[in-house]
């Protein structure tokens, strides 16, 4: 089975910038992180795109899945908690930029 | 009509009887459907469809605890859990369906607590907890399991000091299911793995509350 799969742009304790978007697929990067800037704390592999799995299609390229962590009072207006909080989330390739400062 | 007479003595209120199914659902119906296509398109059978729904109705909380006891009690089974759960299930006799999610551990220590949830539908370590509780289905949890992961743990009961790091993990991948390793509470020291099972819960597992704390020991006279 062809299973090409881009190789992983990003590395572990790199920033990334999460994509703004409402493709009319089925999508899998809830709304709450996008825009959002975070770190990338594991790499879970490359699996096949759910945006086109979802469609009828193959999901081929292969994405890489992320692990990314981002603090909880940037993701939340008013966060009730200390600012240690965190939240970690999978998010695959195509929704992550490099961060530019 | 006698089997399936209203009239069965202990009340006297007319109801219907049983012989009636109940309308399927929208969603029942699709489900029916799409199971009944997927089967005239020689993707599965109905018998594996039927294994697997059995296999996932066999596992229950009761297993996530089996293994949550043996990690408290062996510091080295724990480190392999940690580093990669599926062989290490494996040591202790689980072995995950064929095409169905990983799982991945993370421990609640004195400085991080884990609590999971996932926002976009239901993702849940089923091979080792079983269904999930339809709590954790519901829009409110999925909502404010992530704005306020604190205030929820409170209503669960569960109340952390600021100086632990609460780490909400989403789950949303394809491929792995996030199961807590909970706290091991104060005063086990010497308990078998089955009686610290016992204090394993499904909640602790989901990260909304701790492990339960033993009961103490009738006070001696």
């Amino acid at each position: 089975m062809a299973t090409a799969s881009t190789p992983a742009r990003f590395g572990k304790g790199q920033r990334v910038k999460v994509r703004v978007g409402t493709p009319p697929t089925h999508f899998r990067t809830p709304e709450y992180i996008q825009s959002k800037t975070g770190v990338v704390v594991a790499l879970f592999g490359s699996y096949r795109n759910p945006e086109s799995l979802g469609h009828g299609g193959d999901g081929l390229p292969m994405q890489p899945l992320y692990l990314v962590e981002f603090d909880q009072n940037h993701l939340w207006e008013n966060y009730q908690g200390p600012d240690r909080d965190t939240l970690q989330i999978e998010v695959f390739e195509n929704w992550l930029e490099p961060e530019i400062a | 009509m006698s089997a399936l007479s209203t009239d069965h003595g202990d009340h006297d209120h007319a109801h219907t009887g049983i012989e009636e199914d109940v309308e399927l659902s929208y969603y029942a119906q699709r489900a029916q459907a799409m199971e009944s296509l997927i089967i005239e398109k020689g993707m599965c059978t109905a018998e594996e469809i039927q294994r697997m729904v059995d296999t996932m109705r066999r596992r229950s909380p009761t297993d996530g605890a089996r293994v949550v006891a043996h990690a408290w009690s062996d510091a080295e089974f724990k480190a392999r859990l940690l580093a990669d759960a599926v062989p290490a299930l494996l040591e202790l006799g689980y072995t995950l369906p064929e095409n169905t999610p990983k799982v991945t551990v993370v421990e609640n220590t004195d400085v991080v607590h884990h609590m999971v949830v996932c926002t976009l539908c239901s993702c849940y370590p089923r091979a080792l907890l079983g269904t999930p509780p339809d709590w954790f289905k519901s829009l409110a949890y999925r909502s404010r399991a992530v704005v306020d992961p604190r205030g929820v743990m409170k209503e669960f009961g569960l109340n952390l000091g600021n100086d632990i790091e609460v780490r909400v993990m989403d789950s949303t991948g394809p491929d792995t299911r996030f199961l807590v390793l909970p706290r091991r509470p104060a005063g086990t020291e010497g308990f078998s793995e089955e009686e610290l099972a016992n204090l394993v819960t499904r909640d602790s597992m989901i990260g909304v509350t701790d492990a339960l704390s033993p009961q103490p020991a009738p006070a001696a006279d």
